[in-house]
């Protein structure tokens, strides 16, 4: 009983056939050697697994490496002058002192740090001085150290700033017997160690962080450089650095008084940055395996299959068309960023009262567990850091382990429904990715007669929005197959081109809320739900999130416009009034996070709703968006607005949307070998809206 | 938490939640499991696939730390491992063993 002795990721999550594709790998079964097979993935393991191995040059037996992670977010200077004696001041707000030594400023032998205890620290080979007085949690400092290589002369001292604690100024002084010399390189948030490796990283905000020696005066202003990795010394010397590991910035600094909330408008209220010990942005693993992928691959969704002792781990991988490849009509368009966002999920696996809001145990695989057992693969944007503040970055740069056919039936794993359906009813589809359509537009879609979302959509970037409005600005044809979708706005950062970015602000279904003052991303943009910002889903889908509940599923009922002739071809051939009272996913297709029609946050007049659920459980309740003070009546038996809603609606363009409003919808398509009513409907409008006639907007009621 | 009481000569409340674990239940079923799933002394048990379709119970841990199975019995459903669950948190917060015909 063990998890996978291999894991690994591939340098992007989407390729074109003829790509080369480089894996990282790193083998943690004594044994070093693996296998690795390039597979074609048809359907997850919920309904079968069904996995094809397609010749490749990466197919075989190798021997591998154990690959460590260099976890920990970090400052680097990498040069210096020459350095006599040194004065080293800085700003500091440290949110788990006393949880082990954490540096904050390291130059060659000198290493100014928080000791176990959590008191200002200045140490040198094994001499130290020390204010022994520990600093308070989430309270600002001011701290300054001193340090003359002539003299052996050492000096520390800690001042809090005035606010809401009673703390007081600390200071010692003392002599070091053994000269040390202050050289680069500087970092700060991490000391380096004998092996070059980073170790003792500071968990907090550092601010405003001067050093001055002889006729060096550099002051690193975090303020400027927001939305990169530099950090500037304002100094003449300009002895700039750069991050590592992607820690916060357009965070609160010491001087933010609630005034500003855009960073943009006064940078000097957001100088400093957050570093935690579990950032990570990159694994720098050496490359493991080059392949090219075969010039004549379909498009779909394939993994590196990578097998040592225990299961295989897989490595998810997207493969879309080459851009001007012959195409086919359908595209279904993965939500990589989606997945990014929950890749590496450990919350469930920690102590507290899950099922409360989930209705079941909380379920792990044996590749979960590996997870737990390795915190350096870092964590998901629904988990917090040690420190408690939510993990606001995702990178690809690392394992991920939800990308695979296997694990938990979310995401990945149940989208596979999609394809396996796809396939059993013959129909030829490209698979595009989310990723892909940040990087390229109304291009990638511009092609496909219809698009065809997956099943949770929840992660979205303006210009991912902009693109699929666009697309149906000019009579593009979607269907939203899933629930909760277009929900919270994500950056891509250019300065960390494989990073996802989010802020979890205000209000919505939250994993944590993000701190006053930092609602604004890196990139300028105002963080949060969509529905917050102004662009809620109702405008894009008909349809906007209402409730999530995780035991069981139910099934929609149809409505009296269903009957409408505009709807006639959506429920051709099916008589029943019950649709979807059965699934793998709960047992019934309105199942896990669903969404309903809200005209007041802009669902179309005209749109139809053809099928509305009912008979939700207790355990699904009402979105708290949804409510202005807490209220009871919000689960699904007593809430009629616990309910996903069906649409259907024209475009201005000729275009359409479709819209299910269920994730568990996809899962119920291959019930009783796929003939069944979800997957005649579903049959119903993809082969309406491949069709290139012109849908018809209503005319207008009452003109 | 102050203790919370369940009655254990509800035993038609254990027979309705082993008969149906998911969806909907009883107002009164629904406060049980409420009451069964806040009480700290039992609160973080996991459902761990050891296998494709085989469950053990674990206990979730502290400080990012992977769960600790409980490899005794192992479960063939998820079903049969939230009545394990449910029968160990009759016993921890009765004292009384739940035994169903």
């Amino acid at each position: 009983m063990k998890g996978p002795g291999v894991v690994g990721y591939v340098d992007a999550l989407y390729a074109h056939p003829g790509d080369e594709v480089t894996v990282r790998v790193s083998v943690l079964d004594p044994g070093r050697r693996y296998r690795a097979e390039l597979v074609r993935l048809i359907c997850g393991e919920a309904l079968g697994l069904k996995e094809e191995i397609v010749a490749s040059g990466v197919s075989g037996e190798h021997l591998g490496e154990l690959q460590p992670v260099p976890i920990g977010s970090y400052a680097i200077v990498e040069s210096l002058p020459p350095l006599g004696a040194v004065e080293l001041s800085l700003l500091v707000w440290p949110t788990l002192p006393g949880r082990g030594v954490q540096s904050l400023v390291s130059l060659g032998g000198i290493h100014l740090f928080l000791d176990a205890a959590g008191a200002v620290t200045l140490a040198s080979g094994g001499e130290t001085v020390s204010t022994a007085r520990p600093l308070r949690s989430r309270a600002w400092y001011g701290i300054e150290a001193r340090y003359d290589p002539a003299t052996g002369a050492a000096s520390v001292k800690s001042t809090p700033i005035p606010g809401v604690h009673d703390d007081i100024a600390a200071e010692a002084s003392g002599r070091f017997a053994t000269p040390a010399k202050p050289e680069a390189p500087l970092l700060f948030a991490a000391r380096r160690n004998e092996n070059g490796t980073t170790v003792e990283h500071f968990n907090g905000k550092i601010e405003a962080p001067a050093l001055r020696s002889g006729t060096v005066a550099a002051e690193w202003d975090f303020a400027r450089g927001i939305g990169t990795t530099a950090i500037e010394d304002r100094s003449p010397l300009k002895l700039q650095g750069r991050t590592v590991n992607a820690p916060k910035r357009a965070v609160t600094g010491s001087r933010w008084d609630g005034s500003v909330h855009d960073w943009r408008r006064d940078p000097s209220h957001y100088a400093a940055i957050h570093f935690h010990s579990d950032d990570l942005y990159d694994c720098c693993w050496k490359p493991s395996l080059r392949f090219r992928l075969p010039a004549d691959l379909r498009s779909g969704f394939y993994a590196v299959r990578l097998q040592a002792a225990g299961p295989p781990f897989h490595v998810g991988l997207i493969v879309s068309p080459k851009p001007g490849a012959a195409r086919a009509k359908l595209a279904v368009l993965a939500s990589t960023a989606t997945y990014l966002a929950y890749a590496n999920y450990r919350r469930r696996m920690l102590p507290g009262p899950f099922e409360l809001s989930m209705g079941h145990l909380p379920t792990v695989d044996m590749t979960d567990v590996l997870l737990a057992e390795h915190s350096e693969y870092g964590s998901s944007t629904y988990d917090t850091h040690r420190d408690g503040f939510g993990v606001a970055h995702a990178s690809t740069r690392r394992p991920l382990f939800n990308m695979r056919p296997t694990g938990r039936y979310w995401n990945f794993a149940m989208d596979l429904c999609l394809v396996d359906w796809l396939e059993a009813q013959g129909i030829a589809y490209d698979v595009i990715s989310d990723h892909e359509l940040q990087a390229r537009g109304l291009e990638l879609l511009a092609p496909y007669g219809a698009v065809m979302s997956v099943s949770h959509p929840e992660y979205y970037s303006l210009e991912m929005l902009q693109a699929l409005e666009a697309y149906l600005g000019r009579g593009g044809r979607f269907m939203y197959m899933g629930g909760n979708g277009f929900y919270w706005r994500v950056s891509f950062d250019p300065a960390h081109p494989d990073m996802i970015k989010l802020r979890r602000a205000e209000d919505g279904t939250r994993a944590w809320a993000e701190q006053p003052g930092q609602y604004y991303h890196s990139t300028g943009e105002y963080g949060g739900l969509w529905r917050r910002i102004g662009r809620p889903p109702n405008t894009l889908v008909g349809i906007g999130f209402i409730a999530q509940g995780f035991d069981a599923g139910s099934y929609y009922r149809r409505t009296a416009a269903s009957r409408d002739p505009r709807a006639a071809f959506i429920f051709k051939g099916i008589e029943d009034e019950i649709i979807g009272d059965f699934g793998s996913s709960g047992g019934g297709a309105a199942g896990l996070e669903i969404d309903c029609y809200d005209a007041a946050l802009g669902s179309p007049p005209h749109a139809l709703t053809v099928a509305s659920s009912e008979k939700h459980s207790q355990a699904f309740l009402l979105v708290n968006e949804e409510m202005l003070s807490n209220t009871r009546g919000v689960d699904g038996t007593l809430n009629a607005r616990v309910k996903a809603d069906m649409v259907f609606f024209e475009t201005r363009a000729g275009g359409a949307v479709f819209s299910t409003g269920s994730i568990a919808y996809v899962a119920s398509l291959a019930h009783n070998g796929y003939r069944n009513n979800v997957s005649r409907l579903t049959r119903n409008v993809v082969e309406r809206f491949l069709d290139p006639a012109p849908f018809t907007l209503p005319k207008p009621q009452g003109r | 938490m102050a203790a919370t009481a369940i009655d254990p000569k509800r035993l038609d409340l254990a027979a309705e939640f082993r008969a149906r674990p998911f969806g909907r239940h009883s107002p009164e079923l629904q406060g049980l499991l409420d009451t069964m799933r806040r009480a700290e002394n039992c609160q973080n048990l996991i459902l761990v696939s050891i296998s494709p379709g085989r469950w053990v119970l674990g206990e979730r841990q502290p400080d990012f730390k992977p769960p600790r199975l409980f490899e005794d019995e192992v479960f063939d459903s998820l079903e049969a491992g939230e009545w394990a669950a449910f029968r160990r948190r009759w016993r921890a917060l009765t004292g009384q063993e739940l035994n169903l015909p």
